[in-house]
């Protein structure tokens, strides 16, 4: 299961943040700064996995967005790693060529987004295209 | 620049992200929540579109981090507002913003049941999603009913039912009542024909969850499970937008795969045949591609394949296979995989009913790692060395160490990980000393061996040397006398080079204040040179290392045999000095110190060498322990680690038998039984005693004790266990056996019963001993109105700590006991034992192994003084006292001679003239030391008797000694009368006596 979404910049800028757990919303900020500094200290040609507390955590950077997941420590880390990069091409799709702006002023169309991609913790749809209809739809609305 | 839609939220955005600093965006922020605030409390009420701004605004702020304490209640109400846009708004910042326990929630479940419930299908997929990310126990209760109608209903659309299976799965881990499994089996079955991919991945992820629960209601669920997989991998009838990189749905492939996992085993042999057609398919189709996406989604699906492989207790070939593959993903540069086949290798070897097919491919890989090919076992090596530095896959590599590491190899890998340590990363340097350490202690070859990489680890990486590693290795050394000389020595050659490392100054100073004597010998090693190399250093160190090297100096200088005067002044000066020094420790030290080395040699006892630590489980495993995180798939991981921890103990006291260190003895891991890792758990931080004192299996032997009374304390037959008439509960061993062994060694077991392990440890130096008792609760309820009362003889004073009145289930609790010897005497003290097993009170009288000998210690004399003393003891008055025993068990004579080495007495080979004879000096300690010289005279003629001889000028320890040493002698002791009565030998005796024999020696 995955217990949290969460999107940082370079400099450690949270840009969206979900949480799938009753993780005590004060101490989510500390966790967040925990894994951006181990995650942002990591060199380039290093796994995209990390051990911290009891969970997983899956990590991939997008330019200058890195997209972090945490998971159970005994979830499919490669399956959790292409769910990140199938939520990134889901926002390409939306935004044509994302990047890092278009998620700082639209964060709101993002957490839309993310809740056709995931929910409760779980992949809900791994089809691009069946995302993008529901997005539109929406918009229509 | 796409913009939000929103003017107000836009400028809003922008505003922070032009503030130079974290004050001035706190201080926009705190302007924002002050002005939104100030609208919310307007009784004009909002705009709708007003209302969604600021609500946007909130979550903005929130999501940087900073805390919103208002305003939930305007996200809250928004759920409720008729039209889509606000009504999604408020679904969407609500779940973000509230936690599932939030008060708040409970207001809108009505309006989001309607909303479930209602005709509209974009309210219906907004409420389920809220609920599905963030309902709590109270949406359980009050929505699963109407989610499950939803999830089950033909009229509605996929995306409806999809979020209304994620939903029932979030409110199933809410609270697993809300689905019924009878009435679900089937609902389930049925779902897994659904041919909508979306709408099947969701219906998956729910039966993870119930079969994670309660497999066996699941089972109609299995082979449904194996047609959707023949499905995906045959690639039939999957829509192309359900392909991923070419890809049939690899996340459903994978959560199919994982949902077969959680059944213990698939019997049906069509069904399993189909599932490893499945298997072998998913398994062929590896080939590493260029595109990285690709990549990782075939490997995801491989490496759960590898796990249902491996818990369905594949075929040999299939496993082969697997552990092939595995191999190949190791050493690949595509540090995922890496890290993922190296994850996997390891749950490998630590699948045990896959044993045999591992320990083939084990040894096989062991074997490369001694390839003569020296190439191949570097870059092996190289691989582990490289995925520790991979941080995160530290731990991976330490359990495949541990997995692969014996002592065969095990120089191999700790010399790499040393060579290794000069260039790693500081982040992983001290984790990766703490390993070679823990991987050096635990395969040493030989002790000294282990000495070396200590050393060289403190050389080389003395910042990262916890002060934990070289306690360890002190400890090591001090419990094992052969390592002394060789340790001191090399300490000594690691300060000869330049710039010591401070942890380097430490240990050697210590070792060397307690060893350096045994070198003095040797060149550069005289007291006055190891003192003058390590006061080198004194300057430059930090205040607790110069309380270390204090005492060093005094032990150098008194442990020194003849007192160099130059030595002492020196010594004395530098005491003298820092007698007022700044610290308060380091003063004391000196103040005492110079104090205790202007008595001189008298006061050497005071610092004699360090006495044997107490065995204890290394605190560098505990250390590895504490850090080993607390999740089920890694019991395998820590059940072997615990099997190697409890091998890792050292014995102290012990001496070394046939050339293996006890300390380096192990315990085939197999030997144990299965549910022993239980055993550390109760233990709780206790330290792993050497007999396993919670031990389940039962002694083997089951001789029923003798019944009958004790005759008296002395009497070695009499039974220990006194009055076991009073209950039904029998020792699962001798008795007898137990405390005879113990009187030969200091650890193992007292007493055992179906209920109780009572373990005894002891330590003895001069008069004073110090035992603990374990008592170890072996059954599973608690041991009530626990009582232990021991009741010592005259001559002993004991100290007895409280012994707690229940023993917890599966608990062991330790009472020590502190022993003092007055006055000779061959009394023993008895435990008075007594516990409630709920059942029954038991209770009975044990002996505890506090004999003479136990207060004895070897003396070595030269001759010349040894006949010296000897003619003193004849007198006048005469001290010697002499007796002709009969009925001795007829050993050979160096079997007696080692059984009086067993009392702890020093043989003096050749002191007497007469080969059958045998002599030997002790000294006895009472409230004063008193020196005993022993001889046995032996009749090859009649093994069967002797005549022993024991002179001390303490004629009450002579008659009290040559009493007890005839009770070990004496085949049956009895009552029977001695042969003869102790008493003044006649002098005529005397003439022909031991004193004539040894006067021949001069």
């Amino acid at each position: 299961q995955i217990q949290a979404v969460f999107l940082v910049s370079r400099q450690g800028k949270v840009r969206l943040q979900k949480w799938y757990t009753a993780y005590p919303g004060k101490d989510r900020p500390k966790a967040i700064r925990e894994i951006t500094s181990i995650i942002l200290s990591r060199g380039t040609r290093l796994c995209n996995f990390i051990e911290w507390k009891d969970l997983k955590v899956i990590y991939k950077r997008y330019a200058s967005l890195y997209f972090c997941m945490c998971v159970d420590a005994d979830d499919n880390e490669l399956d959790c790693l292409e769910v990140i990069h199938l939520f990134v091409e889901v926002l390409d799709r939306y935004f044509g060529n994302v990047c890092e702006l278009d998620l700082v002023f639209n964060f709101h169309k993002a957490y839309y987004i993310l809740d056709e991609v995931l929910l409760s913790g779980e992949l809900q749809e791994s089809s691009k295209k069946s995302v993008a209809r529901v997005i539109s739809a929406q918009a229509r609305i | 620049m796409a913009l939000s839609g929103m003017r107000g939220l836009s400028v809003f955005i922008s505003d922070v992200r032009n503030c130079q600093n974290k004050e001035l965006e706190r201080a926009r922020v705190d302007k924002e929540l002050a002005n939104i605030r100030t609208k919310f409390k307007n009784d004009k009420g909002l705009t709708p579109y007003e209302k969604k701004k600021y609500v946007w605004k909130m979550l903005y702020i929130f999501m940087l981090g900073y805390d919103v304490d208002f305003g939930h209640m305007e996200a809250v109400s928004l759920i409720s507002a008729p039209k889509y846009a606000e009504k999604q708004v408020g679904y969407i910042v609500t779940s973000s913003l509230l936690n599932e326990n939030h008060d708040f929630l409970r207001l809108v479940i009505n309006t989001v049941r309607n909303d479930i419930i209602g005709r509209n299908e974009t309210f219906q997929c907004l409420a389920l999603t809220m609920v599905g990310n963030i309902g709590g126990k109270e949406f359980s209760e009050s929505l699963a009913p109407d989610v499950q109608k939803l999830l089950i209903s033909n009229s509605c659309r996929p995306l409806v039912r999809k979020k209304a299976a994620l939903c029932l799965l979030r409110l199933y881990r809410k609270n697993p009542d809300v689905v019924s499994v009878d009435g679900w089996a089937d609902r389930m079955s049925q779902l897994l024909d659904e041919r909508e991919i979306g709408v099947l991945t969701a219906v998956m992820s729910l039966l993870v969850a119930l079969v994670a629960n309660n497999p066996d209601a699941y089972w109609n669920c299995v082979s449904k499970c194996v047609r959707v997989l023949e499905r995906l991998t045959r690639s039939q009838d999957i829509p192309q937008e359900y392909t991923y990189y070419g890809i049939p749905s690899p996340w459903l492939q994978v959560k199919t795969m994982r949902v077969l996992q959680y059944f213990p085993a698939i019997d049906d042999p069509n069904i399993r045949r189909s599932l490893f057609e499945v298997l072998q398919r998913v398994l062929m189709g590896t080939d590493a591609v260029k595109n990285i996406n690709k990549n990782n989604a075939t490997h995801a699906v491989l490496f759960e394949a590898l796990a249902l492989v491996m818990h369905l207790d594949a075929e040999k070939d299939m496993m082969a296979q697997c552990v092939g593959l595995l191999g190949k993903f190791i050493a690949v540069r595509e540090p995922n995989i890496r890290y993922l086949g190296l994850e996997n290798m390891t749950r490998m070897l630590m699948v045990s009913d896959v044993q045999e097919s591992i320990k083939r491919h084990q040894v096989q890989i062991i074997t490369s790692l001694r390839d003569p090919d020296i190439r191949f076992r570097i870059i092996f090596i190289d691989l582990l060395v490289q995925c520790i530095s991979l941080c995160s896959i530290r731990r991976r590599s330490l359990d495949l160490l541990y997995g692969m590491c014996d002592v065969t190899n095990a120089k191999d890998i700790v010399e790499e990980l040393l060579q290794y340590l000069t260039t790693a990363d500081f982040a992983i340097r001290e984790e990766l000393a703490l390993k070679a350490a823990i991987l050096a202690e635990k395969f040493a070859p030989d002790l000294s061996w282990y000495v070396d990489v200590i050393l060289q680890l403190i050389e080389k990486a003395g910042d990262f040397v916890s002060d934990d590693i070289w306690y360890r290795v002190v400890q090591f050394v001090t419990n094992n006398d052969d390592l002394q000389p060789y340790a001191a020595a090399k300490a000594r050659d690691f300060l000869d080079k330049p710039a010591v490392h401070e942890t380097m100054v430490k240990v050697a100073g210590y070792l060397l204040g307690e060893y350096s004597h045994l070198l003095s010998r040797r060149p550069g090693c005289s007291p006055k040179e190891v003192f003058s190399i390590i006061h080198d250093k004194f300057a430059t160190v930090s205040t607790p290392t110069k309380a270390i090297l204090l005492s060093a100096y005094i032990k150098i200088l008194l442990h020194s045999q003849t007192v160099d005067p130059e030595l002492q002044n020196h010594v004395l000066a530098v005491f003298r000095k820092n007698e007022t020094y700044l610290d308060a420790e380091v003063q004391q030290r000196a103040s005492e110190y110079y104090a205790l080395s202007r008595k001189g040699p008298s006061m050497v006892d005071v610092m004699a060498e360090m006495p044997k630590f107490p065995e204890r489980q290394s605190a560098l495993l505990k250390k590895a322990e504490d850090t080993e995180v607390d999740v089920a798939d890694t019991s395998a991981t820590k059940l072997r680690l615990m099997q190697l921890t409890s091998t890792a103990v050292v014995v102290a006291d012990q001496k070394p038998a046939n050339g293996v260190h006890p300390a380096l003895t192990r315990v085939p891991s197999g030997q144990r039984n299965i549910e022993a890792p239980t055993v550390p758990v109760a233990n709780g931080g206790q330290s792993p005693a050497p007999v396993d004192f919670l031990a389940i299996e039962a002694a083997p032997t089951h001789s029923a004790p003798e019944s009958s009374p004790l005759v008296g304390p002395g009497d070695s037959l009499a039974l220990a266990l006194m009055d076991n008439q009073a209950s039904t509960v029998q020792p699962t061993g001798s008795v007898t056996e137990w405390f005879d062994a113990l009187c030969r060694k200091d650890s193992g077991i007292l007493y055992e019963d179906p209920f109780i392990q009572i373990g005894l440890k002891a330590e003895w130096r001069g008069n004073q001993g110090r035992i603990v008792l374990f008592l170890g609760n072996k059954h599973t309820a608690p041991l009530l109105s626990v009582k232990a009362v021991i009741l010592p003889p005259r001559h002993m004073q004991l100290l007895t700590s409280n012994v707690p009145d229940t023993i917890p289930p599966r608990a062991q609790v330790q009472c020590p006991v502190e022993v003092t010897n007055l006055s000779p005497s061959r009394e023993i003290p008895v435990l008075d034992f007594s516990y409630n097993n709920s059942s029954a009170m038991v209770s009975f009288k044990l002996r505890l192994p506090v004999i003479m000998s136990k207060f004895l210690q070897g003396a070595t004399l030269a001759p010349a003084d040894y006949i010296a003393r000897w003619k003193a003891l004849m007198g006048p008055p005469n001290k010697l006292l002499q007796e002709v025993v009969r009925g001795v068990k007829p050993l050979p004579l160096q079997e007696m001679s080692d059984l009086l080495g067993s009392l702890h007495v020093a043989i003096a080979p050749g002191y007497d003239p007469n080969v059958n004879n045998i002599v030997g000096a002790a000294t006895y300690f009472s409230e004063n030391p008193t020196l005993c010289l022993i001889r046995i005279e032996t009749d090859p003629a009649d093994r069967t008797q002797i005549r022993l001889t024991v002179g001390t000028p303490d004629t009450s320890v002579a008659l009290e000694l040559k009493e007890y040493i005839k009770e070990r002698l004496v085949d049956i002791p009895s009552g029977a009368a001695p042969t003869s009565l102790p008493g003044m030998p006649s002098p005529a005796d005397d003439l022909v006596g031991p004193a004539a024999s040894l006067a021949g020696l001069i």
